[in-house]
């Protein structure tokens, strides 16, 4: 126990509500000397909440010694280049560390703790919508400030966010362990940066999740103004957070881009490069041009509510239908950050448990770059009935229908790889195999929406919901588990619990089809979204109870994975070699991997995925004499 | 050979079975609900070709992946690699173009449709209507009514303009197929033509605040005759209301969608029953207690956060109206009249 009073984590928790008393203190003071009130209905007023938030983070970066190196720099004082790990077993992950292996988990971690967070808010919203009428959310139940129906709108908004948050760290976490592992690097190119952009993560998810004490925010994870202009100061709290992780995605993304193009190992051409690569680089992209946009969103609502600013306020001329423009052009492309990186793992799995060549890798690789940049332009299909121009749906229409294409081109790779193969099934690949089918169902939902006229039924209500989770655990959820699955071996040296990965699978997936097409299934019928009570004349409540029943079952499978996860670190089953029998190169070193990977730099001498090729290895060690030359 | 035989039979049986259980489901034909305005008959159109193709689309990968899972499986202590088998440009050229052709195809048709639902009748009847958290009023310009449920002419073009009083909603009858949202500071317009005579609700859509789920009022589709019997009706109540001080008051009290949040039954809303209010001792949040008289009426109408009642949320979700001292005594007296 000591030793987590000294980690870096425990400082910065410390330091982060120093900071926010600093910041809110500040606020109040300066109030005080200005005659305006100094107190609100949550103590501190909304202006000295959101200063304290920004100051709480600040001070949590600081505070943890994340900052330390530049500090010591600024100042003229030299550190080491190499970085040198000072901790062992578990305090790795509670400490700043520089290592891109550590940093992945540190980043899948938190990633499992957000899942475990915005998933238990949707149990007890599903628990509430199992029948009519409201059951125990009432308008008499009172908690942090909210009555039954706010805590509700609360708890569904912040199970958007907080699942997004999660996505995107978790997006982080299999990048940040497997590119620099794929491409032969010691390192991502800034690692104290990398660290950072972790870091940067935790005081994010903090101030996200306070919302929930202040009050609450009744807008949907999209913030929609005016309501978001009008919600209580849980609502700053909200847009602070998701401001706050916008840093994370940006700059950890820019660290992948670049690790990406400079640090591949000798011979690894664009085209030689394992297809993951690919992915991690195409989310990247987006990542790093496209987060500012919400930034931007939620900081102008910030403004106004602050500042009185008119941006979308009508009655001060402001425009409600810009924030949506503004908002969607980041948050669309925003899910191919979280699908492609998952497509990436399912195309990386995939070759290894078929024992063929990845089929068509070429057109695997554009067709990521293709859905990155198509992603830019299709953002006002989220805006078909929001009243912007009516002549601009139809572009938007030809350019969503568009992304089904290189999409397409997926699929029929994945099933042609598949043909004709030698098929395994051991756990990560049951898990590939989900992912394929539930982001299939999450693929053909989607042209209905696309096509303008249907979308006017269908528009905010369950059938969005019910496709937007299918292509989030076919394109995140699913891979997620099999990269996990995968790597865990790489990573501890020992292999999660084979029988318990397949009870997790064969919970997990009949029971997530059962909640999908229902939701599916109640949208036509009339069912809207970001509902605490339905009209029980639509004559859902059947399918609504076995919806939450299945909804219950998906979250025991994930305790079970949780249980297996945690208790197969120390006991699981000893696995040092190559598991899977992969030919990549990270799998031709002992696990778990050593602090700075390969002991001597690797170089291509072949193709990724030539499986059922004799003597035809990927990499190799280079000769020692001839690698050190060149660099 | 033998195998595409097998997967390309499987494959087409599949697809029938697909689109056959969809129809079961009743998702083929239409989208659920019944379809009640001349706008349905395209998007159910169109929605019918999509569930065909994606019926064979859904088979065309299923079918050889689960083909292939079975046929190609690694047997007991094999350990051989599969076949080693690249890629062919052919192939791939032929799965990105044809699904290229298929997406102008549909995004045509889908231009087609909604030019079916835009398609202007000028001789449209104009109804304007007004959301507000959490009820929609409807005003007859042509007449002068006001009213909370939505009476439409069976087979005649009607254009609502529509206007937010406060935040965004979203009209939405199922039954019509068609959805707009409600924009404050703008008229969003929303055409529709019933075809069906029968009972809806306009629900909205849009996240709108704590009682977003409740915002729904009755849309009634008439025939002809019934319509505007319903028209002679309600001009003449509006007439004798207007006359009357406590008719002015719930005429006012229905324009400014009062009775969305405040019911007049004594049922529980968003806002307390106006029910028997006038007299009683009401309790607040703050643990007191007030005689509901005319002066705390006027000012829970002109400050609704001046006094919380308990139970009800602080602070309170009601606009703060404006309104003329007279207009405000005539409101006053129409909630007396509700024993």
């Amino acid at each position: 126990m000591k030793k987590f009073f000294t980690s870096a984590l425990f400082k910065g928790l410390v330091w982060q509500v120093i900071g926010f008393f600093i910041g809110a203190g500040l606020v109040t003071g300066i109030r005080a000397l200005m005659g305006l009130s100094t107190t609100d209905t949550f103590f501190f007023t909304e202006p000295a909440w959101v200063l304290g938030a920004f100051f709480g983070a600040i001070s949590f970066l600081v505070g943890c010694g994340v900052t330390d190196d530049w500090i010591k720099w600024a100042r003229g004082i030299e550190t080491h280049d190499e970085h040198e790990e000072h901790w062992t077993g578990w305090e790795k992950y509670v400490n700043v560390s520089l290592d891109h292996k550590v940093i992945g988990i540190q980043y899948t971690l938190i990633s499992l703790a957000l899942i475990a967070i915005g998933g238990t808010f949707a149990l007890i919203f599903r628990a509430e919508l199992a029948a009519s009428q409201l059951q125990f959310l009432t308008t008499e139940f009172q908690i942090f400030g909210q009555n039954g129906p706010q805590l509700y709108n609360t708890l569904m908004s912040l199970h958007g966010i907080v699942m997004i948050i999660s996505i995107l760290l978790g997006v982080s976490g299999i990048i940040n362990y497997a590119v620099p592992l794929l491409i032969g690097a010691a390192d991502m190119s800034f690692p104290r940066l990398n660290a950072f952009s972790y870091w940067i993560a935790v005081p994010a998810a903090i101030t996200l999740i306070s919302s929930l004490f202040l009050g609450g925010f009744d807008t949907g994870w999209t913030g929609y103004p005016p309501l978001s202009a009008r919600a209580p100061v849980g609502m700053q709290m909200f847009f602070m957070g998701v401001f706050i992780a916008g840093w994370s995605s940006i700059l950890g993304a820019l660290n992948v881009v670049v690790t990406v193009l400079r640090m591949r190992a000798k011979g690894m051409t664009a085209m030689k490069m394992p297809i993951f690569v690919w992915a991690g680089l195409a989310t990247s992209i987006i990542a790093m041009t496209a987060t500012q946009f919400i930034g931007l969103a939620f900081q102008l609502v910030m403004f106004q509510r602050l500042f009185d600013m008119g941006f979308f306020d009508p009655s001060k001329g402001g425009n409600p239908v810009l924030f949506q423009h503004l908002f969607w052009f980041y948050s669309h492309p925003a899910v191919y950050v979280f699908i492609l990186p998952g497509l990436g793992v399912i195309s990386e799995l995939l070759p290894v448990f078929v024992r063929k060549p990845l089929y068509g890798y070429r057109w695997i690789a554009m067709s990521s770059i293709g859905i990155a940049l198509v992603g830019f332009v299709v953002w006002a299909h989220h805006m078909f009935t929001s009243g912007m121009n009516e002549y601009l749906r139809v572009p938007f229409m030809y350019s969503t229908l568009l992304v089904s294409v290189p999409t397409g081109v997926k699929f029929f790779s994945w099933v042609a790889t598949m043909w004709k193969g030698k098929i395994s099934t051991p756990t990560p690949m049951l898990f590939v195999l989900g992912a394929i089918v539930v982001f299939l169902m999450g693929g053909l939902s989607g042209p209905p929406h696309a096509t303008v006229s249907t979308d006017l039924h269908l528009h905010d209500t369950y059938f969005v919901v019910g496709h937007f989770h299918d292509t989030i655990f076919g394109g995140f959820v699913f891979p997620f588990f099999a990269a996990i699955y995968y790597w865990f071996p790489k990573a501890t040296g020992r292999r999660m619990n084979e029988f318990w990965g397949k009870v997790h699978f064969w919970l997990m997936t009949p029971s997530f089809f059962v909640v999908t097409f229902g939701m599916m299934y109640v949208g036509l019928l009339g069912m809207r979204r970001r509902i605490a009570d339905y009209d029980p004349a639509l004559g859902i409540d059947t399918s609504q109870l076995i919806i939450t029943i299945a909804a219950f079952c998906i979250a025991l499978s994930v305790l079970i994975f949780f249980i297996n996860f945690f208790y197969s670190i120390k006991n699981g089953e000893k696995a040092e070699g190559n598991v899977w029998e992969s030919r990549s190169p990270e799998w031709q070193v002992p696990s778990p991997m050593s602090l700075h990977n390969y002991p001597t730099p690797i170089e291509v001498v072949g193709e990724p995925y030539d499986y059922g090729l004799k003597d035809a290895p990927y990499t190799r060690f280079a000769p020692a004499s001839k690698g050190k030359g060149k660099h | 050979m033998q195998h595409f035989v097998i997967v390309g039979i499987l494959v087409i049986v599949t697809t029938v079975l697909t689109y056959l259980g969809l129809d079961v489901a009743g998702l083929a034909k239409q989208q659920h609900p019944v379809a009640a305005s001349a706008q349905s008959v395209s998007i159910d159109q169109l929605w019918h070709w999509e569930m065909i193709v994606i019926s064979f689309l859904f088979a065309i990968i299923f079918v050889p992946m689960m083909y292939s899972l079975i046929a190609f499986r690694q047997k007991k202590g094999e350990m051989k690699d599969g076949e080693h088998m690249e890629g062919n440009t052919t192939l791939e050229i032929t799965w990105t173009v044809v699904p290229l052709f298929l997406v102008v195809i549909f995004a045509y048709l889908g231009g087609w449709s909604l030019g079916e639902v835009n398609r202007v009748d000028p001789q449209a009847l104009v109804i304007n209507v007004r959301g507000a958290q959490f009820a929609w009023t409807f005003e007859y310009p042509e007449y002068g009514i006001v009213s909370n449920e939505l009476h439409l002419p069976v087979d005649r073009q009607v254009v609502l303009k529509m206007t937010s009083a406060d935040v965004l909603h979203s009209f939405w009858v199922p039954e019509f197929r068609l959805k707009q949202d409600v924009v404050p500071g703008r008229i969003t317009e929303y055409r529709v033509t019933p075809t069906l005579v029968g009972d809806y609700k306009v629900r909205c859509a849009e996240l709108c605040g704590t009682s977003h789920a409740y915002m729904e009022n009755a849309v009634i589709v008439d025939t002809q005759a019934d319509y505007d019997a319903w028209i002679i009706e309600q001009t003449e109540i509006a007439q004798q209301l207007a006359q009357t001080p406590e008719g002015q008051g719930r005429l006012l009290a229905v324009r400014n969608g009062c009775l969305g949040c405040h019911s007049l039954d004594g049922t529980p809303g968003t806002g307390p029953t106006w029910f028997n209010l006038f007299g009683k001792q009401e309790n607040l949040d703050d643990g007191t207690t007030i005689l509901v008289d005319e002066a705390y009426l006027a000012e829970s109408i002109l400050n609704p956060n001046a006094k919380i009642v308990a139970g009800f949320t602080s602070p309170s979700v009601m606009p703060a109206f404006v309104f003329t001292d007279e207009e405000i005594a005539n409101i006053i007296v129409y909630i007396q009249t509700l024993k």
